[in-house]
């Protein structure tokens, strides 16, 4: 008689575990990579030939990475977006070219506006690789000792700036 | 004014089908025989109160009535009429009207093709399913109703997702749903038969055909949905264990297993307690997959709209079901009985095994698909489980019971002889196995798994070639008749199940060849440049503009000529971009041949005005689907054999013509 109840107990256990997942949310992947310090690295800038934008150059300063290409559609959604944030002079917003090119970045930002205080040109995208983007647009939030505070994957929606962004932001100057 | 009446018409749906269940298990209890004939009636009731309503939501999107809710979030003005119709059932809201639909026409065929039955089983089993259906309307009712009205009106509609913008998308949704809804009714038979305490072959060649009309449904929803991914996704692939798919796969695996278990319970009254269980476990996947799509549990391309309330109230409606069932199981499945004996060489120990590896390769897909939740709950971090792991378990589980298939149907019930068995199979198995080392050569390179897997496929038409002659050989033998009075003579029961096993082998041989010999090259294509593959050259001779009823883009035109400079075939591939949802798609061009597949689709445009292009050669990919339709073939045959009609039972045991 006892074995019989096996099926009701298998389902009263998966039973349990639906009930959790309801309550989860399967497509927010945290990164790894919050907590520790963003990777080091040395790319040209777009502004100026010959210079260079590195690991170092925002530190004692909350700054924010955003990662784009000219080649990128959602970018153009969050693009407003940034132009509000960096507009608001709260925090310095820098930008990473990601796998794509002179030429083609700089037009863009030239036709949609600018809302970068540098921007880190990454041609082959292995700067990207090191700080773990896997698609266009992606958002970091570094602190004054070079620690990723934050990670957005995709564009950036105004809720995420004002509920989620800024107090951290504040929180950290 | 229209969707107040289907409103309305649901609510009334759902009013009677509280008194059918009442009175069913209330008239059974009490044994009135006025009560007693009611359910009969009132199933019918349900059917058409339950289809008019769904002919106001129907309406409602062929009128392009913006001011409903559903429409406005799932049609537009241009799309055309077919698939605003599809569109009824695109959303989440408009397709559990599909299935309530569905399921008020199930529980009307049972009235209606139940007249031998007893009437206290009658009422038991529709008692059961309008249990069912009451949970499905409330919910419906109380989060989802699909006449909800928008005011004030949208201009226009926001149009039917793209994907869904294609015949194969139209029929998949309405045979999957046939096909799950439909084993609520071998489900029903299963809780009658415990609550009842009588279960006994009869009630097997009741629940029978049911169940494998329920099986052919799944069989082609299943079936239409890979080949729809294959020709719509436009990079040639046809099954991608995705969740959904997975919640599709499952139920079939177990009712594949339970359409066989009832063929050992119906003739010789042997697992009928697993049989039970099987039943109940079949239905309760069915729901949990309705329950993983909707739940936002998991994530898929295919999942509607997530919404945790829903997820809610579907989860608790899974725990009453499954839980009573499972507890009634539990409490009555002893009273049910245990059957005849046999031997460990016999059909029934072949079909055991047959059913153990069915399911064991339903409970490994099972674990796949949640593995990333169970995970995700217990804070252990998130993870996916994709085809590496469902290819690792599932070719393994399979090879097996593809093996027995060629076995089982030349053994013998309760007891047979191991050498009588070798001795009618030698033959099949070294013409398969042949056949298995020679192919591959043919096709241009060898390889284990090809050969493998070509050695099942012609073993099951062999031996089932085999069998069939043994059959006619031994009719034949002491009488007067002509062969074909003897083919004749064999039951369609029997043929089902010859077709329906070829079928498994069509589909064997079509995975493993696609499998092993496909070819692809992803190539920029500029006006007038060509590209080879395996003796084919492509040549992209225009491109031109494409207007559509809803979508603009761009129609290439290739050539395909054949290693002899011979013109094989113009293809057309698109690429469209729907205005509405401002969303790209991708319309391969498919040459589609008995032996090969060969399939163009447009990538991306470049800078310089070239295209990046795909072109692959898939041999035998129609094999796949074909064989799929076939297995459906076979269910429908066994479905139509007399036995199943006649009035007065023969007697139950007639051995070896038998499937």
């Amino acid at each position: 008689m006892r074995k019989y109840l096996l099926p009701l107990a298998i389902f009263v256990l998966v039973a349990i575990f639906l009930w959790r997942g309801l309550f989860l949310n399967p497509r927010e992947v945290p990164s790894p990579l919050i907590g520790k310090s963003i990777p080091e690295f040395s790319l040209p800038k777009l502004e100026k030939e010959n210079s260079v934008v590195t690991s170092k150059t925002f530190d004692g300063k909350v700054w924010v990475l955003n990662v784009f290409a000219s080649w990128c559609t959602p970018c153009l959604d969050e693009h407003p977006m940034l132009m509000e944030l960096a507009s608001q002079n709260r925090v310095i917003v820098v930008g990473l070219n990601y796998k794509d090119g002179f030429q083609s970045a700089a037009d863009w930002l030239g036709k949609h506006g600018n809302p970068y205080s540098a921007v880190a040109v990454d041609i082959d995208g292995l700067v990207g690789m090191d700080f773990g983007v896997y698609g266009v647009p992606e958002t970091f939030l570094i602190d004054k000792s070079g620690v990723i505070r934050y990670k957005k994957i995709g564009p950036l929606s105004s809720i995420d700036i004002q509920d989620e962004l800024l107090p951290l932001v504040e929180s950290l100057q | 004014m229209i969707p107040e009446i289907g409103h309305f018409l649901i609510i009334l749906a759902l009013w009677v089908s509280v008194a059918q269940t009442l009175i069913c298990f209330g008239g059974a209890v009490r044994s009135s025989p006025r009560l007693i004939a009611f359910p009969r009636y009132s199933s019918y009731v349900i059917f058409l109160l339950t289809l008019a309503g769904f002919c106001c939501l129907a309406t409602s999107f062929l009128a392009d009535d913006f001011s409903v809710l559903n429409v406005a979030s799932n049609s537009n003005s241009q799309l055309p009429w077919p698939y605003k119709l599809a569109a009824s059932w695109g959303s989440h809201e408009g397709s559990l009207l599909l299935w309530v639909l569905m399921l008020s026409g199930w529980m009307s065929a049972v009235s209606l093709f139940s007249k031998q039955m007893p009437d206290e089983m009658r009422s038991l089993i529709l008692g059961v399913m309008s249990a069912i259906a009451i949970g499905f309307y409330l919910f419906m009712l109380l989060t989802s109703n699909p006449f909800d009205r928008l005011l004030p009106p949208a201009a226009d509609g926001r149009d039917l997702n793209p994907l869904l913008q294609d015949p194969g998308m139209v029929i998949h949704p309405p045979m999957l749903y046939m096909g799950y809804v439909g084993f609520s009714v071998v489900f029903a038979f299963a809780i009658g038969a415990l609550i009842s305490g009588k279960l006994d072959s009869t009630w097997a060649r009741w629940s029978r055909p049911w169940t494998t009309a329920a099986w052919c449904f799944l069989t082609v929803g299943i079936a239409l949905g890979s080949w729809w991914a294959y020709y719509e996704l436009g990079w040639g692939g046809w099954w991608f264990w995705d969740p959904v798919e997975n919640a599709s796969f499952m139920p079939w695996l177990c009712g594949t297993a339970l359409i066989h278990s009832l063929s050992v319970t119906e003739k010789r009254g042997s697992f009928k307690i697993w049989t039970v269980l099987l039943s109940i476990i079949t239905f309760s996947l069915s729901l949990l997959g309705t329950f993983l799509v909707r739940s936002g549990v998991l994530t898929s391309v295919h999942a509607f709209a997530t919404d945790p309330e829903r997820g809610v109230f579907i989860l608790g409606f899974l725990i009453v079901v499954i839980g009573a069932s499972l507890l009634l199981f539990a409490w009555r499945a002893p009273k049910v009985g245990l059957g005849g004996n046999f031997n460990f060489i016999s059909r029934e120990s072949a079909l055991l095994a047959n059913n153990v590896l069915l399911v064991v390769a339903a409970a490994s897909v099972l674990l796949g698909t949640l593995y990333p939740l169970f995970l995700d709950a217990m804070g252990l971090g998130k993870i996916s489980v994709g085809p590496p792991y469902f290819d690792a378990i599932f070719f393994p589980l399979m090879a097996p019971a593809m093996f027995l298939m060629g076995i089982g149907p030349v053994l013998r019930w309760k007891n047979a002889k191991t050498l009588e068995l070798a001795t009618k199979l030698k033959w099949a198995f070294a013409i398969s196995l042949v056949s298995a080392i020679i192919v591959p050569m043919v096709m241009g390179s060898w390889s284990v798994f090809v050969s493998i897997g070509l050695l099942l496929g012609f073993w099951i038409v062999v031996s089932g070639l085999v069998n069939l002659l043994e059959q006619i050989r031994r009719l034949r033998m002491g009488s007067e008749r002509t062969i074909f009075q003897v083919i004749n003579s064999l039951p369609r029961s029997y043929y089902g199940m010859l077709v329906a096993h070829v079928g498994v082998a069509v589909f064997i041989f079509g995975v493993t060849l696609v499998k092993g010999y496909e070819e692809e090259r992803d190539v920029k294509l500029a006006v007038g440049e060509s590209v080879d593959l395996s003796g084919y050259r492509f040549s992209l001779a225009s491109l031109d503009d494409l207007i559509g009823p809803n979508y603009s883009g761009v129609k290439g035109t290739v050539f395909v000529h054949g290693d002899d400079g011979k013109l094989v075939s113009t293809l057309y591939p698109e690429k469209r971009f729907y205005h509405v949802q401002r969303m790209p798609m991708t319309e391969a061009a498919i040459d589609t041949g008995l032996f090969r597949d060969l399939y163009v689709s447009l990538g991306e445009a470049l800078e310089d005005g070239s295209w990046v292009v795909r072109v692959y050669l898939k041999p035998f990919v129609d094999w796949i689907w074909g064989g799929a339709f076939l297995m459906a073939l076979g269910g429908l045959l066994a479905i139509s054999d007399k036995k199943y009609r006649s009035k007065r039972r023969s007697a139950p045991n007639q051995v070896a013509i038998s499937s």
